[in-house]
């Protein structure tokens, strides 16, 4: 009896032991699927940063010195203006003087033409931020042997002049203004026209409807309308806002002389009714969250339905719904595949000036730069998107703040 | 009678508020709206499609069952885009399945409330961050890691098995947020029941608890794979231009998706094959993304255990 006991007592610690040892190994796995995850987020993230810094070997094809014994950012308009018609020809400098006038033109610009037109640097090779630290003497040695007129700089691929200049087909002098005017444009017209119909969608379905079949029609029908690809958006933009309304998206019905749909207008329409989904169903918990108490105090004093929605559902939601606003914004903002259908120029570098303009926007230039051979245009690429990354990261930390902000209020 | 002559009650009486009645029409207008967009792409995808679909030498059957796209010659077979699409789904689930449930277990039963606070919002910066710079880090980091890995000779400059790869940690958070979910609402009873009966913590996860949430995770696989299917720029980046029918995941094919976003970036003439070819690949990428999400709703409503 006794042995019996110790022999079952130890088969159960055995046992026991095996089956502790079975949970840990799985726990470290559970643990290890974690891991890969934020682990690939600090990948991507190191990669970006990697190809967005990095020595290059330039070549000039004017010495700077050869034109003014100072610097060129020391020098004033005049002498720039000067230094600029003395070294172009003048059917070239007659060009510039038609695209924009010199003389309306700041110094930083001024100084950017005279090193676009007449120093011409053209990086002959790049190098990632990783072999530029460790491997200074191997950058310079190939310099030397290759190209001995070049010289090696440390270049930081995204600069204040990188935001503030326009497109161009020269990775080394490209900025991304026209395509973040045109993201902004889109954005705001976005949501102007997104932000009105979501929230009275969402107060139409949580405050006046019963559950009759037109109500349960709308809401099925917004839970799958989230779950649809972006791309047949795009579809469907095309199809409706570029090509059917191409009267009314193009400006032409006020006389504006544009002969296509594929404008601001129609990538905002096409937009809007890509976030709306979401800025519904983001709407509609805000204003479920509600307590009803209030709407009860509200109908007790004799306010109407809609004085109540207005003076007291509303504000009560607003954080709620500006939160789930700003975040179907982040995701509007790195949209790239509808706005390819509605035709997002790949080139352009005309600042979009209103809603009948043609534009880029900062993802698509991203998608394009990615897709070029040339090393130098995956550096700008990498640029955007750090651009893009910290624009998105600024908008979620805002959504989080306000969050946090009033849940705090309401607390106290 | 005497109360009915009483000027008060008139003025009591509830009066007609056409303001109010306006307004409510026109928020009901807003919510039909979505509605409308529904009705939108539908017809316009249909009226397209059947377009495409009248136009001489292409057919339904060919449509669905030829092995060559080449609309400048006039071949509309969808299966070389098909498949492609099938491998880098396939590729992306075998990433985001065993890891996103590996992630939602972890974070539901094993994490400590602190560890879960910080591993979480990390997981969900993944999901915000934008498709097109999943498909940079595909095309200049995965693409490379795997030509050093097998070789350059057998790993195309685009291949599948890259967008797949880097697709699948793009649906990771979004497998894990969701199987979360569902773990999270199996209540607590049902875990303390079976550590009382001696169950380790792993035996607790997978016998109970694993089991007990099954409708969610299996709905959060199943979005998982429409996301997948529907997932547009990182397979135009890193899969390849131009349709190949192949089933070598080292090799570049186009997925329906990816020949959407090229056909439209060029200049595409209205009414061409080209131009008609794109709308009937849509509604064939709606159908089945349409599909995916309502088996997915289907699952999660008809088998959730309810618990009192």
């Amino acid at each position: 009896m006794n042995k019996n006991n110790s022999i079952f007592e130890s088969r159960a610690q055995g046992n026991l032991k095996k089956r502790h040892r079975v949970s840990k190994i799985w726990r470290s796995s559970f643990f290890l699927s974690t891991t890969i995850g934020i682990f690939s987020l600090v990948i991507l993230l190191f990669s970006i940063i990697n190809q967005a810094f990095g020595y290059v070997i330039v070549e000039n094809n004017v010495d700077p010195a050869s034109l003014s014994s100072m610097p060129l950012q020391s020098l004033e308009r005049e002498e720039l203006i000067s230094i600029l018609q003395e070294n172009v020809s003048k059917n070239r400098f007659k060009t510039i003087q038609r695209d924009n006038p010199v003389e309306e033109l700041k110094r930083s610009e001024l100084v950017g033409l005279v090193t676009s037109e007449i120093i011409k640097p053209t990086t002959l090779k790049s190098y990632f931020l990783i072999p530029s630290l460790t491997n200074k003497a191997e950058i310079i040695r190939t310099q030397q042997d290759e190209f001995p007129n070049a010289v090696v700089q440390f270049r930081s691929w995204i600069s204040p002049s990188f935001l503030t200049d326009p497109l161009s087909t020269n990775p080394d002098t490209t900025g991304i203004r026209t395509a973040l005017l045109g993201s902004l444009w889109i954005i705001v017209v976005t949501v102007i026209i997104a932000f009105p119909i979501g929230i009275g969608a969402a107060i139409y379905l949580e405050e006046y409807s019963s559950n009759n079949w037109l109500s349960r029609i709308i809401k099925t029908n917004i839970d799958n309308l989230a779950g649809i690809p972006s791309i047949v958006y795009g579809l469907l933009g095309l199809a409706i806002f570029v090509r059917g309304l191409n009267l009314i998206t193009s400006g032409a019905f006020i006389g504006i002389d544009q002969s296509n749909g594929r404008t601001i207008l129609s990538a905002a329409l096409t937009m809007s009714l890509l976030i709306l989904p979401l800025i519904i169903i983001n709407a509609q918990e805000a204003i479920r969250a509600v307590p009803s108490s209030l709407r009860q105090a509200s109908y007790g004093l004799g306010a109407t339905r809609l004085q109540t929605i207005w003076y007291h559902v509303l504000p009560a939601a607003m954080p709620g719904i500006l939160t789930g606003t700003i975040l179907a914004v982040s995701r509007a903002i790195g949209e790239t595949a509808p706005l390819i259908l509605v035709g997002a120029s790949s080139f352009i570098n005309k600042d979009p000036s209103g809603l009948f303009s043609n534009f880029t926007v900062l993802p698509i230039q991203i998608y394009n730069w990615t897709t070029r051979p040339q090393a130098e245009f995956r550096n700008v690429a990498a640029a955007s998107i750090l651009v893009l990354l910290i624009v998105l990261l600024t908008l979620n930390t805002a959504a989080i703040l306000l969050r946090n902000h009033f849940s705090k209020n309401k607390a106290a | 009678m005497q109360i009915a002559q009483n000027p008060l009650v008139n003025k009591l009486r509830k009066k007609p508020r056409i303001g109010e009645n306006l307004i409510q029409a026109v928020l009901l207008i807003c919510g039909i709206i979505s509605v409308l967009t529904t009705i939108g792409i539908v017809f316009e995808l249909g009226k397209e499609s059947l377009l495409f679909f009248t136009m001489p030498g292409v057919t339904l059957k060919g449509f669905l069952t030829g092995t060559s796209w080449q609309p400048a010659i006039g071949e509309f077979g969808i299966l070389p885009l098909l498949t492609s699409t099938l491998i880098t789904t396939f590729f992306a689930m075998l990433i985001a399945l065993p890891l996103g449930l590996g992630a939602a277990i972890f974070l539901s039963e094993y994490a400590s409330p602190k560890a879960r606070k910080t591993l979480k919002p990390a997981l969900e910066v993944l999901a915000g961050i934008p498709t097109v710079v999943y498909g940079y880090f595909a095309l200049t980091v995965m693409t490379p890691f795997l030509r050093l890995l097998f070789g350059s000779d057998t790993v195309q400059i685009y291949n599948m098995l890259s967008a797949g790869l880097v697709m699948g940690i793009m649906i990771l958070p979004l497998v894990s947020s969701m199987s979360e979910d569902a773990l999270h609402a199996v209540p607590r009873s049902l875990r303390e029941a079976a550590f009382g009966l001696g169950a380790t913590r792993f035996e607790t996860a997978v016998k109970v608890v694993v089991p007990a949430a099954l409708s969610g995770i299996i709905a959060a696989f199943i979005i998982g794979i429409s996301r997948a299917v529907g997932e547009t720029m990182i397979v135009a980046i890193a899969a390849g231009s131009g349709s190949a029918f192949t089933f070598n995941p080292l090799n570049a094919a186009e997925t329906m998706t990816g020949y959407i976003a090229r056909i439209s970036g060029g200049d595409v003439a209205y009414d061409t094959p080209e131009y008609n070819s794109i709308f009937a690949i849509g509604m064939f990428l709606f159908l089945i993304t349409l599909a995916l999400n309502l088996v997915s709703r289907r699952i999660a409503a008809r088998f959730r255990e309810v618990y009192e």
